[in-house]
């Protein structure tokens, strides 16, 4: 079946707030090209599991495509309509499947060599559509912190390098009360400029006492859905003829309550989690990727104007030959290894915010915890810089901030 | 794929600008570091031998795998990581600075389509056969070798079909032996003892699938027979290991004293690690990676069958994604198709190569094939590569 074809009653199975965007938008959607509308379809069949910054995204786009002429839509989709597709895929149910037909037409554009041209058509119609969309100003100028090296003693190697060029090292912080006094400055943003999900705390570990006020995800509190996904995974890879596009299928139809979350959790929040695990890759393993991954995920799809990561020590990758001997201990915590995790976790923490709306005002800074170093990058704040003077953690926060 | 990421975008060049620029990047520094010569500067002074070459000729591949990016290797902040290839390697051989894959960049479809000189379309995931005849195949029709002068060392069950393609002027029983190192592990090792079971796991790129094993792969038994190792000494060996490449160039230096293959193949795939998102493990594996490169050429020296004689190449069969690249994870995965992602290098070294030279026209990975095809003198008819001319 083909875009044009499309019918209103094809979006019965969508969730009710979904569908009735689908079909007040049923015009516009009936004009767009296969290879892409199944990917807008993606998003729009989670609709009602999405962030205010995420539905707010998808009206705005459908409401620019409907205002589309036809020779309009024409012009914007010429690139995409210019990829060939095989009938296999225009038979299958993307209406309903959307996100399986996008793998699907993944697999195919490699094999067919034209993944650079969807990549570009891709990049192209982004561009354009930003041109055209407002961009409604933020409450607060976006603050990133991150949080790495819990539990590190010593360590010898340079910390922050790939963030240094964009701001100012600080090698005299005064670690005391670090954490509290950074979660305390979140709270108090989040007191100032309550935003739906606008500002988060992601801990890669047991969580520390943190306002109500924040959304916050933790890695350790996922740990008996963590459990009860791995066991399902397993049972899956043990089923005959089990190949990685089902699995992946059957994995992006769990839902929260079937991997034991309470279904009186937050719906919005509760779905995010799962798809954190589901999703991620390594996710389920190192707490280190989780923390990485939350972050990303918060920043792309919520878009929070306040977001702080904490990073915790994840397990150690055994070597094979420790795996190989006879002993079956606990694996215990790799301190160091976690600590470069985390410092290029934070550096990518610092990209994916840089990527949002208002970047030019936001501010951001990564903290050694417990330690006595610290970077921070703010419009006010030179480039490639260092200071040496002695300086509590509330006072750099409010120096970045100001 | 990208797709709709309606994200904002750091501004990039386009591909071929970034492609180019990693090429010189890697040029100027080997040329500040190494004192390597420019090698366009160095045309038609063919420093070798080629007829004297020709009749002992070996050659052993190894893929710096699976894809490792220039900030962690090539790039100044990266070059740390990477001390035996550029202290001892590099200034011994002919470096090649912009190898472009323009394949599916899934490990074992992008080995398949290095090994074949065809960009391959095969399932990355299945124990899929190559479509095109592969390298082996070319060398032992034509040079008349028996099965035992070329060899793949493979990380995972997934390659086991590498050695041989589908492709009825050629096909079964023309192809490479396969040894897979962590099978043999595997068959090897009681049942029940689950903790290091990730290690067999097939492919980092998904892993929870392993295809059931078909084809020629190495059996068992052979490990006596042919590699002359007990399967006692076998278990040893492998418990003084650190991880499955380690194993892989364990059995590959037994492989080269018991059997000399003339051809040799070795996939080395402990930095794909890097899927799981730790990026500490994926800085060890390139590590790792190096210094297993730096033994394999001392052992090349060490061995009187290889020593003299023996042309090294190695190369990445692909990158990793950029971490400007919103459609990606940066490090993580290589799934963006971006220039990053795309261009990687290659060096050659030991016979019939010129030492300390750079060459940063642009290559594409498959162009291996027929320039192996042209150093050994077999006819890789299907290859849609072009010979390496610098290497003739």
């Amino acid at each position: 079946m083909l875009p044009r074809n499309l019918q209103a009653e094809q979006f019965a199975g969508y969730p009710p707030e979904a569908k009735t965007l689908a079909v007040a938008n049923l015009r516009a959607l009936q004009q767009l090209p296969l290879s892409f509308l199944p990917g807008l379809l993606r998003e729009l069949i989670e609709y009602d599991f999405k962030f205010p910054a995420e539905r707010t995204a998808i009206e705005k786009e459908l409401a620019n495509l409907s205002s589309l002429s036809e020779a309009q839509i024409n012009q914007w989709f010429q690139s995409f309509a210019q990829l060939t597709l095989s009938s296999k895929l225009e038979h299958f149910d993307w209406i309903n499947r959307p996100a399986q037909f996008f793998e699907q037409e993944s697999a195919y554009l490699w094999t067919t060599h034209q993944l650079d041209a969807f990549r570009k058509a891709a990049t192209d119609y982004g561009d354009r559509l930003r041109s055209t969309m407002s961009i409604e100003p933020l409450p607060i100028p976006r603050l990133g912190i991150a949080v790495i090296g819990q539990g590190v003693t010593t360590y010898d190697g340079s910390l922050f390098r790939k963030l240094r060029q964009y701001g100012t090292y600080f090698a005299q912080v005064k670690p005391e009360s670090g954490l509290d006094l950074l979660l305390a400055a979140v709270a108090t943003r989040a007191k100032a400029h309550p935003v739906p999900y606008g500002h988060w705390y992601v801990d890669g570990g047991q969580e520390a006492n943190h306002s109500q006020l924040l959304t916050c995800v933790r890695y350790q509190a996922l740990e008996p859905v963590r459990t009860a996904l791995l066991r399902y995974m397993q049972t899956e890879i043990e089923k005959p003829g089990m190949g990685p596009e089902e699995l992946r299928t059957n994995l992006a139809r769990l839902s929260p309550s079937s991997l034991g979350m309470s279904p009186a959790g937050d719906a919005v929040l509760d779905r995010f989690q799962v798809k954190l695990l589901t999703e991620g890759s390594g996710t389920q393993i190192f707490s280190t990727t989780f923390a990485q991954w939350a972050t990303r995920e918060a920043l792309r799809r919520a878009q929070p104007v306040t977001l702080l990561v904490r990073f915790a020590p994840r397990q150690r990758q055994r070597p094979m030959n420790e795996l190989l001997s006879a002993g079956h201990d606990q694996p215990n915590l790799d301190f160091i290894g976690s600590l470069i995790d985390a410092d290029m976790g934070a550096y990518y923490h610092w990209i994916n915010q840089q990527r949002l709306a208002g970047a030019e005002r936001s501010s951001f800074l990564v903290w050694f915890e417990g330690h006595n170093q610290a970077l921070a990058i703010a419009p006010s704040l030179p480039h490639g810089a260092a200071s040496s003077s002695a300086i509590d953690l509330g006072s750099l926060l409010s120096l970045v901030t100001s | 794929m990208t797709a709709r990421s309606t994200s904002r975008q750091i501004p990039a060049a386009n591909p071929k600008e970034i492609a180019s620029r990693l090429g010189r990047s890697r040029r100027d520094f080997l040329r500040d570091a190494a004192g390597m010569a420019l090698g366009t500067t160095l045309m038609g002074a063919s420093p070798f031998v080629w007829g004297q070459a020709a009749k002992k000729r070996k050659v052993i591949v190894i893929t710096f795998g699976g894809g490792a990016r220039d900030q962690e290797t090539f790039a100044p902040e990266g070059q740390e990581n990477i001390p035996h290839l550029l202290r001892e390697l590099i200034p011994q051989s002919s470096f090649f600075t912009q190898v472009a894959n323009q394949g599916i960049l899934g490990h074992y479809v992008a080995t398949a389509s290095l090994a074949t000189g065809v960009y391959e379309t095969l399932n990355n995931f299945s124990a899929t056969p190559p479509e095109h005849p592969t390298v082996f195949e070319y060398f032992r029709k034509d040079m008349k070798r028996p099965p035992s002068d070329a060899w793949v060392v493979a990380p995972s069950n997934g390659f086991n079909r590498i050695g041989e393609s589908e492709c009825r002027s050629y096909g079964p029983g023309l192809g490479a032996r396969v040894v897979l190192p962590k099978h043999l592990l595997s068959a090897v090792t009681s049942k029940g003892t689950t903790d290091y079971e990730h290690l067999l796991r097939d492919n980092y790129e998904t892993p929870l699938y392993a295809p059931q094993l078909g084809g020629g792969e190495f059996e068992l038994r052979q490990l006596e027979t042919i590699l002359k190792l007990s399967v006692e000494d076998f278990r040893a060996h492998a418990l003084t290991l650190s991880s499955p490449d380690e194993l892989s160039v364990y059995i590959a230096k037994r492989l080269m004293q018991q059997e000399s293959p003339s051809l040799l193949w070795i996939t080395m795939h402990d930095i794909d690690i890097a899927h799981s998102g730790a990026y500490s493990l994926y800085i060890d594996a390139i590590q790792r990676t190096d210094r297993l490169c730096a033994e394999i050429w001392k052992t090349v020296q060490n061995e009187p069958e290889y020593a003299g004689n023996t042309t090294l190449l190695i190369l990445p069969d692909f990158g990793r994604d950029a971490d400007e690249d919103p459609g990606g994870n940066g490090f993580q995965h290589h799934r963006t198709g971006d220039a990053a992602s795309r261009t990687t290098w290659m060096m050659a070294l030991g016979a019939g190569t010129r030492q300390g030279v750079v060459y940063d026209r642009p290559l594409q990975s498959i162009d291996l094939v027929p320039s192996l095809g042209a150093m050994m003198g077999f006819s890789p008819a299907l290859a849609q590569g072009k010979s390496i001319q610098e290497l003739l």
